[in-house]
């Protein structure tokens, strides 16, 4: 008799419910479970869609012969709170939109409806997106699987624990300043930011609009070559969508790395402001060894202006952030704060039910960034701020332009971040700290680059350390080549996190 | 080394986003947002005289598509997530926010 088929990835998942030898029910009740036994401790979820995701399971069973070529044929998969989903919550983690149940699906919903996907929740994260740890959060923070009074990262730290403590194996998420990637560096799985406009950002509740981008978080390479091919390509209602077809995605991986030569900016890694922790050093220099060995070439990346990426970004995001969160003044949806008799009448009265509405329905993050972008943008310091911090992004894209084209480099490779996983509550006073641990990840965001988080070892107390490639404009095909080398060489993924809920109900931080 | 981010300015700053803050939130932002302001001061040193300000990415690749009329949300959709919404003749419902003009 054959072995009990490996079911841990979509594409496994996949290829059994095919043949008939699961059925996308039982991998259903399997993810739910998995959630009902650990959530209550990991606080990755911030809902749960257990008769929606049944019977949509259920309807993949009865379709399963006509539907056997969908590439992700009853693959469970869990959605970022930021992204629509019809008629279900979607709160960006933020009091100001308790309720709130939107009226249509994201294009990348749709399009993973499509392919045979089945959404089993709704995943946990700093409110809109803002944040690196995930800690704010209305629904309270997200623990990390692999050590519970850490981080898992964020903004995307739900999803990224999701797909880590096996609630499901893939998570759909969004990356305006490396939130798909950091969290997927601290859980240790494979975070994929796309090229700005490969993926529609249609139903994505907007933070920035000239950085954000949706992305998966999945155990494997193959499993985001095969998710990006679903949800990339040009969309009607996304104006920045591009038409750049979606090239042998999923066929990119062949094995070895010849003929390829990757650049490591050294002057960046070496910078004391990077802060780079050796144990998170040494899994670099051993990742990067490997890719060597499968035959890339190693070479040094001339990146001046990197240095300046999170001033650039930390000016930039909160310009954009405090224009697109105008939106949430409690007249359209959300909650409002102050009734008619309350605020009185006339425009003064309107004035302060907005601004009422807006002190008790946003976080503290959130305010910071709104405060801040305004200011970028107030008159007699836009050109001091914005204006400046939007020339040095031009730089920095200038820089990869000529580390690509004169350089003749394929990818940049970078850690994720300098640390591995911090503690719950350690950067919580100090939001400047914060920013400064996503030196590595920003640039790719104001270069609209695509970029992957790869997981690369662990350190001596276990944490997950994750490795960063970018690559040209539309080039994801050969992030994920690289990608394959360094995951057949060290396939990290195969090894689960301890299932410290199961056994520790009753820890508790903070 | 510019002058430090001040109380006043930061009240500006709120009110001018519609934000309310409590004294406390004030008093925090005014320390925070100028430490995160003094760090960024660093972007004066890099040259950007040849620097062009638009940039930004897939901005050469985003055609427009076709103004066409085609299906939308209908009403009730539009407004089943106001807070407070009014009814109108026939039940039609509606936003509806603090009179503003009398």
């Amino acid at each position: 008799m054959a072995a009990a088929p490996d079911v841990r990835t979509a594409g496994a998942i996949r290829a059994a419910i095919a043949a008939g030898d699961l059925s996308a029910v039982e991998v259903c009740r399997g993810c739910l479970d998995r959630i009902d036994g650990d959530d209550g401790h990991l606080n990755a979820m911030t809902v749960v869609l257990r008769e929606e995701a049944l019977a949509r399971a259920a309807e993949v069973d009865a379709h399963r012969r006509e539907w056997h070529d969908l590439p992700l044929l009853g693959v469970p998969i869990t959605v970022k709170d930021v992204i629509c989903t019809r008629g279900q919550p979607t709160t960006a983690a933020s009091r100001i939109l308790r309720g709130f149940r939107p009226s249509y699906d994201a294009t990348v919903v749709t399009r993973l409806r499509a392919a045979g996907a089945v959404i089993v929740g709704k995943t946990n994260c700093d409110e809109f997106a803002m944040g690196s740890s995930t800690e704010h959060s209305a629904y309270g923070p997200t623990r990390n699987p692999w050590a519970p009074d850490r981080t898992p990262g964020g903004s995307s730290g739900g999803a990224a624990a999701a797909v880590a403590a096996r609630f499901a194996p893939v998570s759909i998420a969004s990356d305006t300043g490396g939130s798909v990637r950091q969290p997927a560096a601290f859980c240790g799985v494979v975070g994929l930011k796309p090229t700005y406009g490969r993926v529609s950002r249609y139903g994505l509740l907007a933070f920035g609009s000239s950085l954000d981008q949706i992305g998966p978080l999945t155990l494997t390479v193959a499993d985001a070559a095969a998710v990006l091919a679903v949800i990339a390509g040009p969309d009607p209602f996304d104006a920045t969508s591009a038409g750049a077809p979606a090239t042998a995605l999923a066929d990119a991986p062949c094995g070895h790395a010849r003929g390829l030569r990757i650049g490591v900016p050294r002057r960046l890694l070496e910078a004391s402001e990077a802060g780079l922790d050796p144990e998170v050093r040494a899994a670099f220099e051993t990742a990067l060894k490997a890719i060597g060995d499968a035959g890339a070439e190693i070479v040094d990346a001339t990146l001046p202006h990197a240095a300046y990426s999170v001033p650039a970004y930390y000016l930039v995001a909160p310009a954009e952030a405090s224009s697109n969160l105008a939106r949430y003044d409690g007249v359209r949806y959300g909650v409002r704060a102050g009734t008619a008799e309350e605020v009185g009448d006339g425009a003064a009265g309107l004035a302060r039910m907005y601004e009422r509405t807006r002190h008790g329905g946003f976080g503290a993050e959130v305010k910071r960034r709104i405060m801040l972008g305004t200011y970028a943008l107030s008159a007699g310091y836009y050109d001091a701020y914005y204006r400046k911090a939007q020339q040095v992004r031009s730089l920095i894209r200038d820089d990869y332009d000529r580390a690509f084209a004169d350089a003749g480099i394929d990818v940049v490779a970078t850690p994720t971040t300098p640390t591995p996983a911090f503690r719950l509550g350690e950067r919580a006073e100090d939001p400047l700290a914060m920013y400064l641990g996503d030196v590595f990840t920003v640039s790719a965001n104001l270069t609209g680059l695509p970029a992957v988080s790869l997981p690369a070892g662990r350190t001596a107390a276990g944490l997950p350390v994750g490795f960063q490639l970018t690559g040209r404009p539309f080039d994801e095909a050969t992030l994920f080549r690289v990608g394959d080398v360094l995951e057949r060489a060290a396939p990290w993924w195969q090894e689960a996190p301890p299932r410290t809920g199961a056994t520790n109900p009753g820890a508790g931080v903070g | 080394m510019p002058r430090r981010l001040t109380r006043m300015e930061v009240e500006r700053i709120a009110a001018l986003a519609r934000l309310e803050l409590t004294p406390d939130e004030a008093e925090l932002f005014t320390r925070q947002l100028g430490d995160v302001l003094d760090y960024a001061e660093r972007l004066q040193a890099v040259d950007t005289s040849a620097a062009p300000a638009g940039w930004r990415p897939g901005a050469a690749d985003s055609p427009l598509r076709a103004d066409e009329r085609r299906p939308s949300l209908r009403p009730d959709e539009a407004v089943s997530n106001a807070p407070d919404p009014g009814a109108g003749p026939g039940g039609a419902r509606f936003f509806r926010v603090p009179r503003v003009i009398g």
